[in-house]
């Protein structure tokens, strides 16, 4: 039986069988659409009651991804993370969007690879670019950084180009330095005496 | 912006090497000083020391990033006992542009250039889908005119996108004119695109509120021609592949995948339709008026590698029905919005007239242009050539988008691959990854 429940039905399934641990959002402007935002520690159970209850059976996890509200602080949110999921039914083809407040100190969510495959990756890139920890992801490495990079940089304080991180890949940093003042410190750096000026003979 | 600029245009201090230590660290992850992410060791699990019951040893092959048969950048590390792969892992990121970091520093009319190098086989697709994101986000209403531009388009960009893949797994597997066949082919799509866009590949052609500039005048018959040679030409590629003895036994009963499984691993497009799944986001959930085409959906059963390109075919013969029908369907009119707030005035109306220039001026400016109300956010979901191309974008009311995310079909299908193959012939990973169309300009962007 193919029945496509709006956002708001959505929501409110949610908020009867949760209580207080799922807020429905409905963000400004018109033609917007209603959006659950779920405590983090009923986030599990809010996932796998959308994929499991017959009449939402979310089986599509479309993506995962984060927002880092540094510079825009949303109220709905109120922490300076939160994790979003993009759920798809190809039952009753409809939509939801589910966002978590994940704090600043304390920046893990649990991970919801053991319901979607398609979060082992997501959460990858999710990790890669915000550092936030998706706890039972069993595969947590770097997606798209090489995997010694230091920071995370799809977040609001890590700026545009870089922290010089070109100049300073460790692996290339064995003899010093070497990247840009090569000429510079050919010039005026150089030990001075016999054996290093030109000419002799080397 | 300018200011921006000059502040980050300084060269960046040198400081001794460690100055990447705890200050770049982020706060927020003070209680644990060394944290850089994880990354624990490849997800073998076999070492190099298990021997088989013949005494063969394990060897690890890297197929990529520059194998010629993986099409990009992709690198995937096998560990094979002889020809047969026992464990695979892969690792993506060399063409990592920063994409949406770009996004949250450019404006959204700057931004359209940078989503054709995302599947850079089909530009339009994504011009497309971001266009169609942002007027969610703005709330604009699109002339009819250029929503049917944009079908016609991107249906001619899709097939472009599926005979080249098809083309590039039947040369992966041996039947190299077939490759020849579409990229000729596929010549004749990016005239149109140059005749239209005045670009070939990297199109940029879309604007939020419409589409740049109307067609030329001889368009209709510039693409009707497209559409004859093309069903001559899908039929060329059917008589050389469809019941070819060496192509069946190659792609028949590799990399499959079953509908529930591809599910699970949030696969979609013609990799899923392949397995049995009807789901297309034009039928689906339509954009861009596709509900008043009349196309079907076509599935397939067995999910292998033959399904695949079988069903790259198929959907070949649909776009080239929707094409026809827009055809028809092409009304008069406006190819942009009116809205002046949206979008920019001609350039005869900017050099003569007092209020156009007032209104070029406000949307160039910094701290003008595009301004979505503060707080608003939107998914939305296209189907481009690979499968569901989705754009989340959150405002915050500046002239940049606080966070653009891009879902990229390509990388749920890449992270699929080692289930795949294990277990197979390194041949047969070949032949997988020719039909997984995987575009490494989407997959790491």
């Amino acid at each position: 039986m193919r029945t496509t429940l709006t956002p708001e039905q959505i929501t409110e399934r949610l908020a009867k069988r949760f209580a207080e641990g799922v807020a429905a959002h409905l963000p400004p402007g018109e033609g917007s659409t209603r959006l659950a935002i779920v405590r983090r520690d009923l986030l599990l159970d809010v996932l796998g009651f959308l994929k499991s209850n017959p009449e939402l059976s979310f089986d599509f996890l479309m993506d995962v991804t984060a927002i880092d509200h540094l510079h825009f602080e949303d109220p709905a949110i109120g922490e300076r993370f939160a994790a979003v999921y993009q759920l798809y039914s190809t039952a009753h083809n409809h939509r939801l969007t589910l966002k978590t407040p994940i704090p600043e100190d304390d920046a893990q969510v649990p991970s919801a690879v053991e319901l979607w495959r398609s979060a082992l990756w997501a959460e990858r890139e999710a990790h890669d670019m915000y550092g936030i920890r998706f706890e039972g992801n069993p595969d947590l490495r770097r997606l798209l950084m090489p995997e010694d990079f230091p920071g995370f940089p799809l977040r609001k304080d890590y700026p545009l180009r870089g922290r010089g991180e070109r100049d300073a890949f460790p692996q290339y940093l064995d003899s010093g330095p070497v990247s840009r003042p090569v000429a510079a410190a050919s010039a005026e750096d150089a030990p001075e005496g016999p054996g290093n000026g030109e000419g002799d003979g080397e | 912006m300018n200011k921006e600029r000059e502040i980050t245009d300084k060269p960046v201090e040198q400081d001794p090497p460690d100055h990447l230590g705890a200050d770049l660290l982020q706060k927020g992850l003070a209680e644990d000083p060394d944290y850089r992410g994880e990354h624990p060791e490849p997800r073998f699990f076999i070492t190099d020391e298990t021997e088989d019951d013949f005494g063969g040893r394990m060897m690890t092959l890297n197929l990529g990033p520059q194998h010629p048969a993986t099409h990009g950048t992709l690198r995937v590390t096998l560990k094979v006992r002889g020809e047969k792969i026992i464990a695979a892992d892969t690792e993506i990121g060399f063409l990592h542009t920063g994409f949406e970091k770009l996004a949250e520093h450019m404006s959204y009319q700057q931004w359209v250039t940078v989503t054709d190098r995302m599947n850079y086989m089909s530009a339009m697709n994504n011009n497309v889908g971001y266009a169609i994101a942002c007027e969610q986000l703005l709330g604009v209403e699109v002339p009819r005119r250029a929503q049917v531009i944009r079908v016609i388009l991107s249906e001619f960009s899709r097939l472009a996108d599926h005979i080249v893949c098809n083309g590039l797994a039947g040369m992966d597997v041996g039947a190299f004119s077939l490759m020849l066949w579409a990229f000729e082919r596929r010549e004749k799509v990016y005239d149109l695109m140059e005749a239209v866009t005045g670009t070939r590949l990297t199109t940029s052609y879309t604007r939020i509120g419409g589409v740049f500039r109307d067609l030329p005048e001889d368009f209709d018959e510039l693409a009707k021609n497209i559409v004859e040679e093309f069903r001559s030409f899908l039929e060329e590629m059917r008589s050389m592949t469809i019941g070819n003895r060496i192509f069946e036994d190659r792609m028949r009963g590799v990399g499959v995948i079953r509908g529930e499984d591809a599910i699970n691993w949030g696969i979609t497009g013609p990799i899923l339709r392949a397995s049995g799944v009807a789901y297309d986001v034009r039928k689906a959930m339509p954009y861009s008026g596709y509900e008043r085409y009349d196309f079907e959906i076509p599935t397939q059963e067995d999910g292998d590698s033959y399904a695949r390109f079988v069903q790259r075919l198929a959907e070949c013969e649909q776009s080239l029905d929707i094409i026809c029908q827009a055809l028809e369907d092409l009304p008069d009119g406006p190819v942009l919005s009116e809205d002046k707030k949206i979008s920019l005035p001609e350039k005869d109306e900017v050099h003569q007239n007092i209020e156009s220039l007032i209104h070029h001026f406000k949307q160039i400016m910094f701290g003008h242009g595009i301004l979505p109300e503060r707080g608003r956010e939107v998914y939305s979901a296209t189907e481009s050539p690979n499968g569901e191309l989705g754009y989340y974008m959150v405002s915050d009311g500046e002239m940049n988008s606080y966070k653009t995310r891009v879902r990229p079909p390509s990388i749920f299908h890449f992270a699929v691959l080692p289930q795949l193959i294990e277990g197979s012939m390194i041949s047969d990973a070949i032949a997988v990854l020719g039909t997984l169309n995987v575009i490494a300009g989407e997959l790491d962007r």
